[in-house]
Formats: structure tokens, C-alpha cells, sequence
């Protein structure tokens, strides 16, 4: 009963599962749901083991894999292309990524430069400290 | 204009151009697509502000300290269940079956639920050792964005339980279907900002 009206208030329409959303399939699920295993499991193992002597290496191991997983999201499970309607989600999430761009890197870029240029006394980060001149170091060791 | 009118009146006829305005087909969907990307703003404003403030622990303990990344892995594992569940639970939407949908729809709540009870575990735990958000600049910002997040796991719990009576009581109607598809979107973008926390402020965190 409930499918029959399904269909004859679509009736409007030529295509066939309006408002419904996309189509999802089973592979499709499966697919993200293991690659999200593996995508999560290695930076896991790689903090927890550490793996990697340098932290800048374990960080860019961790950024990396946090984007390939937040991609394989967008594609198996919020089923992201370029044809969803009309391209214009495709068009609102690169917009939102270059603005979400702007604020991390200026954001942090910014309050980067307050602290080693204002702040000396008072410097917690301890790759600020080393990138300072050593005249500015007044008297604190690095840590 | 006042030419098209003399010729209406001229022949006494009226005509109307009631064109509807072109609209997407499926316009809920993209709507819908519009809050999450700007929910995604709120999350980008407050990742910012804790890479900005996450190290300043104010003489107190450490993200090393103070997380236990083990913890942090069941939760991970819980919210990627849940968002396999939903998956089922659409696959059984597409299919017509009203029962299957609810249960992998309960399912996907019962993981829903546990993320939120090791979360707050975890909240009351930092508070107890005294690294609650008043202690320093670093937990301010911690609690903030984690806390946003468990927030708007909570609201999507709220709504889950609202639709499963609905689904109870209506079964699987268009707009029921329309209203599975939103949720399914909020929560697998819930997943999504999920990554960049367990990245961003407990992977990085703990270094």
C-alpha cells in the first residue's frame, strides 16, 4: 500500500525515486566499511607502536591517511560524484573545503607567528622555541 | 508591458505566466547537503581554534598524559559500526522492508549510545584527574570541539528515536524515506568529523 502511493505521488515526475536519496548498494557499503578499517587502523598502530623515531613523520603519516579516509566517506558513504544534482553538492563541498583550508591554515599560521614573535617567555611549543633566533631565547633552555 | 496589456484587453483574454521557477530535482537532499557543509564550518573554527590552543596545558598534564589511546580506538570502532548499520538499515529501506530497517536501525542507536557513554566515561575521567575545561587554554579547546561533536551525536540519537516511531506508527512513506535519507547523511558526516578528531586531537595529541 505504502509503495503504491510511493509511486503515484511521484507521478509528477519522470524519475523514479525522488527525495529518496541515492541509490546505495551492498559492495558499496562493504567496500568503505573495510577500506575505513584499514584507513583507521594503521595511524593507529603507528602512534601506538611508535613506529617512526621523527614526529614530523608520524604526523604527515597520520594527516595522510586521515584525508584518504574522510574521502572514502564521501564517496561509499555519503555517495559523492560529480552528477549528484546537478554537481552543485560536488561545487558547495569545494567551497566549504577551501574555506575550511583558509581558516585551519590562517588560523594556525597566525597564532603560530603571535606566539614566537610576542610571546617568548612564555613559549610552550617546543618546534617555536627551536625556530627562534637565539638572541630572542632570553635565558630558556629548549625543551 | 502596457503593449502586452491593450492586446489582453483587445481580446479579452487573460494570460497568466505562472512558469515555476526551474528547482533541482530531489531539493531536500542538496538543502540538506547545505547545513552539513556549513556544520562542517563550525567544526573547521573549532579544529582551528584547538590546533591554536591545543599545547597550552598551563603547567598542567599533557595530551600524552592525559588520553588513553586505546579508549579512544573503541570509540573509533563503535562509530564506524554505527555507520555501517545505517548502511544496512538504507539497504533495507530500498527494499521495502519496514522490520529490517528498524532493527539495523536500533542497532546503529545501541553503537550511537555506546560512543556517547565511553565519551562521556571520558569527559567525567579528565574532569576527575582535574584536566576538566576549566584547568587550561589546551582543555578549553578539547572539550569544546570533542563536546560539539558528542553533542551532535546526541541530537542525531534524539532524532533516530523520533523516526523509528514514526517509522513504528507510519511505516516507510515518502516522507519517512526522505527524512531516512537526511539522517543517514548527518550521521555519516558525524563519521566523517570523527576522523579529523581522532586524528587531529588524539593521534597528534599523544605525540
Amino acid at each position: 500500500m505504502s509503495a503504491q502511493d510511493n509511486h503515484a505521488a511521484h507521478g509528477h515526475d519522470d524519475h523514479h525515486g525522488h527525495d529518496d536519496g541515492p541509490h546505495s548498494t551492498f559492495s558499496g557499503y562493504m567496500i568503505g566499511f573495510f577500506l575505513s578499517i584499514i584507513l583507521t587502523a594503521i595511524p593507529f598502530a603507528v602512534v601506538m607502536g611508535d613506529v617512526f623515531e621523527n614526529r614530523t613523520t608520524t604526523v604527515a603519516v597520520i594527516a595522510f591517511f586521515a584525508v584518504v579516509q574522510i574521502i572514502v566517506h564521501m564517496v561509499y558513504f555519503l555517495h559523492m560524484n560529480g552528477k549528484v544534482e546537478g554537481g552543485w553538492t560536488l561545487m558547495s563541498t569545494i567551497f566549504t573545503l577551501v574555506f575550511v583550508a583558509v581558516t585551519l591554515a590562517g588560523t594556525l599560521w597566525v597564532m603560530y607567528h603571535m606566539n614566537t614573535n610576542m610571546m617568548p617567555g612564555h613559549n610552550h611549543n617546543p618546534a617555536a622555541v627551536t625556530q627562534q633566533q637565539p638572541a630572542a631565547d632570553q635565558g630558556h633552555t629548549n625543551h | 508591458m502596457s503593449n502586452h496589456n491593450t492586446l489582453a484587453g483587445a481580446t479579452g483574454t487573460r494570460d497568466y505566466f505562472l512558469k515555476e521557477e526551474p528547482h533541482v530535482e530531489n531539493g531536500t537532499a542538496l538543502g540538506f547537503w547545505l547545513y552539513l557543509m556549513s556544520d562542517c564550518l563550525i567544526f573547521a573554527a573549532l579544529f582551528a581554534t584547538y590546533g591554536a590552543l591545543g599545547r597550552n596545558y598551563a603547567g598542567g598534564a599533557g595530551g600524552a598524559e592525559l588520553f588513553d589511546l586505546s579508549l579512544v580506538a573503541i570509540n573509533t570502532a563503535l562509530l564506524l559500526l554505527s555507520s555501517i548499520t545505517f548502511g544496512f538499515a538504507m539497504l533495507a529501506k530500498q527494499k521495502g522492508s519496514v522490520k529490517g530497517t528498524v532493527v539495523w536501525l536500533i542497532i546503529t542507536g545501541l553503537f550511537g549510545a555506546g560512543f556517547l557513554g565511553v565519551e562521556l566515561y571520558e569527559f567525567h575521567h579528565l574532569i576527575h584527574v582535574g584536566a576538566g575545561p576549566q584547568s587550561s587554554a589546551a582543555m578549553s579547546a578539547f572539550f569544546a570541539l570533542v563536546g560539539t561533536h558528542g553533542l551532535h551525536v546526541t541530537f542525531g540519537l534524539v532524532w533516530l528515536v523520533v523516526l523509528l516511531l514514526q517509522i513504528g506508527k507510519h511505516g516507510l512513506t515518502r516522507e519517512n524515506n526522505r527524512r531516512l535519507m537526511c539522517l543517514s547523511m548527518f550521521w555519516h558526516f558525524l563519521d566523517v568529523v570523527w576522523i579529523g578528531v581522532f586524528s587531529f586531537v588524539y593521534l597528534m595529541g599523544v605525540l
